[in-house]
């Protein structure tokens, strides 16, 4: 791949611009939010922002919003990933490497199905403020 | 434990963003010697005592998770450069901001590898908040001698809003460009 210029990464978003205009985005707001603490990071969460983002742009699904956040609480099932789909529970998932990242996006995005064996609910007791 | 140099990297630039910085740099230089890495920020400092404690791993400030008595992003980092002959320093100033430097020795065998460079970058980058992020980056290894400079201020310009999955995808794209042009003659 030859360098980039920002000039280059302009134009490239205005190109991709046009194409997101044309896409129906009305009602779909898809956050995908990922334990990025010093567990999170030693668990390997760098490989599945990784993967999420290849299969997002594989399944050409717009409007996902991705963040980091610290760490959840659930260090022992680092990668954790916390999912909000319209019309879906808002979902915690642990032990997210790869190629689960993958089947949440195929699965709990794309196909409305929860990726079973990774589910926690909620964070940590000492996390939650109630 | 972190496997590569730029995840102790990315934790210990989320301690300069956690600490309040608008303005931080980062710069990796990586020559036949050494792997060298400088973390300066703006953020709220430390006075002597907190230096100390910061090197802790069982003390944190308590503000992220009360209750609570690990932080492990520095030790962990300190551990990983004792292990291979490295070396380490943290300066800072109460209100000023800190400095934090550390070093492998290029051929060390407990040396970690180097890791992801554009995608450490593209997570640093892509932290909540309205703060700048220069890199410098310097390659001099092999018959590659050169550099690159990136503000987070300038791709945030680019493509807006850095968490959007389309902007991050474009993001990564361009990051990556830039290291694989330094790196291209680098002998293997």
């Amino acid at each position: 791949m030859a360098k980039m210029t920002l000039e280059d990464l302009r134009t490239l978003r205005e190109s991709k611009k046009g194409e997101l205009d044309k896409r129906d985005t009305e009602g779909k707001d898809i956050h995908i939010i990922i334990g990025m603490g010093t567990c999170g990071i030693a668990a390997g969460a760098k490989d599945s922002l990784d993967a999420f983002l290849d299969e997002i742009e594989k399944h050409k699904i717009d409007n996902v919003t991705v963040k980091q956040t610290g760490c959840m609480g659930l260090c022992y099932v680092e990668p954790t990933v916390e999912v909000k789909v319209p019309g879906m529970p808002d979902t915690i998932y642990g032990n997210v490497d790869a190629k689960t990242a993958r089947d949440i996006v195929s699965e709990h995005i794309v196909n409305g199905k929860l990726v079973d064996k990774h589910i926690f609910d909620r964070p940590a007791k000492d996390i939650v403020k109630e | 434990m972190h496997a590569a140099v730029c995840d102790f990297i990315l934790d210990c630039l989320q301690n300069s963003i956690e600490a309040g910085a608008s303005e931080i740099g980062l710069l990796i230089d990586e020559n036949p010697e050494l792997i060298s890495v400088r973390i300066r920020d703006n953020g709220i400092g430390m006075t002597d005592e907190e230096l100390k404690r910061a090197v802790d791993p069982f003390y944190t400030d308590g503000l992220k998770h009360s209750g609570r008595k690990v932080g492990l992003g520095l030790p962990f980092m300190i551990q990983a450069v004792q292990l291979a002959e490295g070396d380490w320093s943290l300066d800072s100033e109460k209100g000023r901001g800190t400095e934090l430097c550390f070093s492998f020795k290029s051929e060390h065998v407990d040396t970690p590898p180097m890791g992801d460079i554009s995608g450490m970058l593209l997570q640093a980058f892509m932290f909540d908040g309205n703060f700048e992020l220069e890199f410098e980056r310097r390659l001099r290894k092999g018959k590659a001698n050169d550099s690159y400079i990136l503000k987070r201020s300038e791709i945030v310009g680019v493509l807006g809003d850095l968490n959007d999955a389309d902007s991050l995808i474009m993001a990564r794209q361009f990051l990556k460009s830039q290291e694989e042009d330094v790196s291209s003659n680098e002998d293997v």
